[in-house]
């Protein structure tokens, strides 16, 4: 299981990009954190998600 | 009278104590994007006693900024840089400034920021904000990041809040609310978040990373 966001989810084995593409995250507004660290945004194709991972989607809003 | 630069240091360091005003002078902040967000961030650094900011943003001060953005109106129609440098040399007439009136870019970004020691993200629109977040965190890594998202609207002022994703990335927002036809930005809710980024800052330098 990987945490995303504080939940549970079965997506161990998935590239960061595989995980993204299931969701409705608009990829321009987006910062993604695995295990305390940021991943570069080059790196999501190729970054996997292991089993005991933590992520966080941080999704930009406008304004400021 | 203006105090001299001596008087001015004194009182900053009967408030803030000797040990911390000499991290506070010593550091460099970034305030990137001078809106609602950037120039409030920078008043209150500037009264903090932070030795030096550097200041960017390609844009005019407009009347439609006036509502939340730390300009006068007899500043519209000057560069946000310049508008913010006399008013924060005004506040607090020993800080030094560099300023840049141009577009943060994947190009420029780490030439404009690599002398910063915390850089705030304080742009309007999420693509940049998203951008700014990827390159410093990806390309200046050992500098910290303070952004923010979600500050739009009337909402309560309690549901702004500080929150620290890595070791070096801090964020400011409620996180969801977000500019739109009928949600604009009003003074009072952009002013709590920028004060938390600033608040932030200043507890980075004072060696107290949690939120």
């Amino acid at each position: 299981m990987v945490r995303v966001n504080g939940q549970e989810l079965n997506i161990a084995g998935k590239t960061v990009a595989e995980y993204l593409a299931t969701t409705n995250y608009d990829i321009r507004r987006i910062a993604v954190e695995r295990n305390g660290d940021i991943v570069p945004k080059a790196k999501y194709e190729e970054t996997l998600l292991h089993d005991g991972d933590s992520i966080e989607v941080v999704s930009f809003v406008g304004g400021g | 009278m203006i105090p001299t630069k001596e008087e001015w240091i004194c009182a900053l360091e009967a408030r803030h104590g000797k040990e911390l005003q000499k991290e506070l002078s010593a550091a460099t902040v970034a305030v990137c994007g001078l809106g609602g967000l950037g120039s409030n961030i920078a008043v209150l650094l500037a009264r903090i006693g932070i030795g030096k900011l550097i200041l960017v943003d390609f844009d005019r001060v407009d009347i439609s900024n006036l509502h939340r953005q730390q300009y006068k109106a007899n500043q519209i129609g000057k560069y946000k840089t310049e508008a913010l440098a006399e008013n924060l040399l005004e506040i607090a007439p020993y800080i030094r400034l560099e300023a840049h009136t141009e577009c943060i870019t994947h190009e420029n970004a780490v030439t404009l920021l690599q002398n910063a020691d915390i850089i705030c993200e304080a742009f309007d629109s999420a693509e940049s904000k998203a951008m700014l977040t990827n390159i410093v965190l990806d390309e200046l890594p050992s500098k910290y990041l303070v952004a923010a998202s979600g500050m739009a609207g009337i909402g309560s002022a309690n549901s702004i809040k500080s929150r620290k994703i890595t070791n070096r990335f801090y964020i400011a927002g409620d996180g969801v609310s977000e500019v739109s036809g009928d949600l604009g930005l009003v003074a009072s809710r952009v002013a709590i978040c920028a004060a938390h980024q600033a608040h932030t800052v200043l507890r980075i330098l004072a060696k107290q990373f949690e939120v």
